[in-house]
């Protein structure tokens, strides 16, 4: 149990932590990144950087795996193609995002920051989420 | 919160705190991803814990990443001395919600799934997926700071 649980419940902590080390649960920080037009704060490059750096050498220890250490198999995305509903959903989530400056991660980290407009955005979110499942049925 | 270097053309910005924060998403994702075998996708995950979607790692792996995230903002807020944000009237984070809610469903994935687990593999679609979701940020915020629209107070 513990072995399965322990995973995820410290990538999650080691997750949340860097996001709120990094600024990502601060949306002036995040909507300053954003605003290239106006008084750029380029902090969220070096966040996005940091985290690229170290996942890309991850997935190049992933091809001499047989399996993950707490695992039986690797279970990851293969699709490669390019649809509308990728690139317009990403556009959706861009506005949302660009919006608040809270994307999915910080606004649940930001539950015990700022506990009142982190809810109210996730459950939001949530709502989006549902929404779409209510219209596309299950998935 | 760390410093270190600045960049004196940005002197507001924080690229060593940035840096070292990037350092720990990527590696909470690579230990999803060598231990579980799975992406760190948060948009993912939230909808697998709260049975919006029906694949994906177990329901309670999903939550026990989702209160993870709260958990280790908590220990940096607490070793910083407090982080004191501010954040966006309610009207404009239900509707930022909404959208982000939906636009993640449909595009598959977020900033962290897209932006960190799939563009460090070269995935295509992740890829587009970012550079889209970027683009509709930049524009958002453009467009809002054209119009005279003050979101944070």
């Amino acid at each position: 149990m513990m072995r399965r649980l322990l995973p995820p419940l410290v990538s999650g902590s080691l997750f949340g932590a860097g996001l709120a080390l990094g600024g990502m649960t601060d949306p002036a920080r995040v909507r300053g990144f954003l605003d290239i037009f106006g008084d750029w704060d380029p902090t969220l490059a070096f966040v996005m950087g940091g985290a690229v750096l170290v996942m890309a050498i991850a997935w190049r220890f992933r091809e001499h795996m047989a399996h993950p250490l707490f695992a039986e198999k690797f279970s990851l995305p293969d699709r490669s193609d390019l649809t509308g509903r990728l690139i317009g959903g990403s556009a959706l989530f861009g506005v949302g995002w660009g919006i608040a400056g809270l994307c999915p991660g910080p606004g649940i980290a930001a539950l015990v920051i700022e506990p009142a407009s982190a809810a109210i955005f996730v459950v939001s979110m949530l709502a989006g989420m549902f929404l779409v499942r209510l219209v596309e049925g299950s998935a | 919160m760390i410093s270190g270097f600045t960049l004196s053309a940005f002197p507001d910005a924080a690229p060593m705190s940035g840096l070292f924060g990037g350092i720990l998403i990527g590696l909470a994702a690579a230990l999803m991803l060598l231990g579980a075998g799975r992406i760190a996708g948060v948009s993912g995950i939230a909808a697998r814990a709260t049975g919006i979607s029906d694949s994906g790692m177990s329901t309670s792996s999903a939550w026990m990443f989702l209160i993870g995230l709260p958990v280790g903002a908590a220990i940096v807020a607490i070793a910083s001395g407090g982080l004191k944000p501010s954040f966006a009237s309610p009207v404009y984070l239900i509707v930022a919600g909404l959208l982000v809610g939906v636009g993640t469903r449909l595009g598959s994935g977020c900033t962290s799934g897209h932006g960190v687990c799939g563009v460090s593999r070269l995935s295509q679609r992740s890829i587009v997926a970012t550079l889209t979701f970027m683009a509709a940020g930049i524009a958002t915020v453009a467009f809002m700071n054209a119009a005279g629209l003050e979101v944070l107070p």
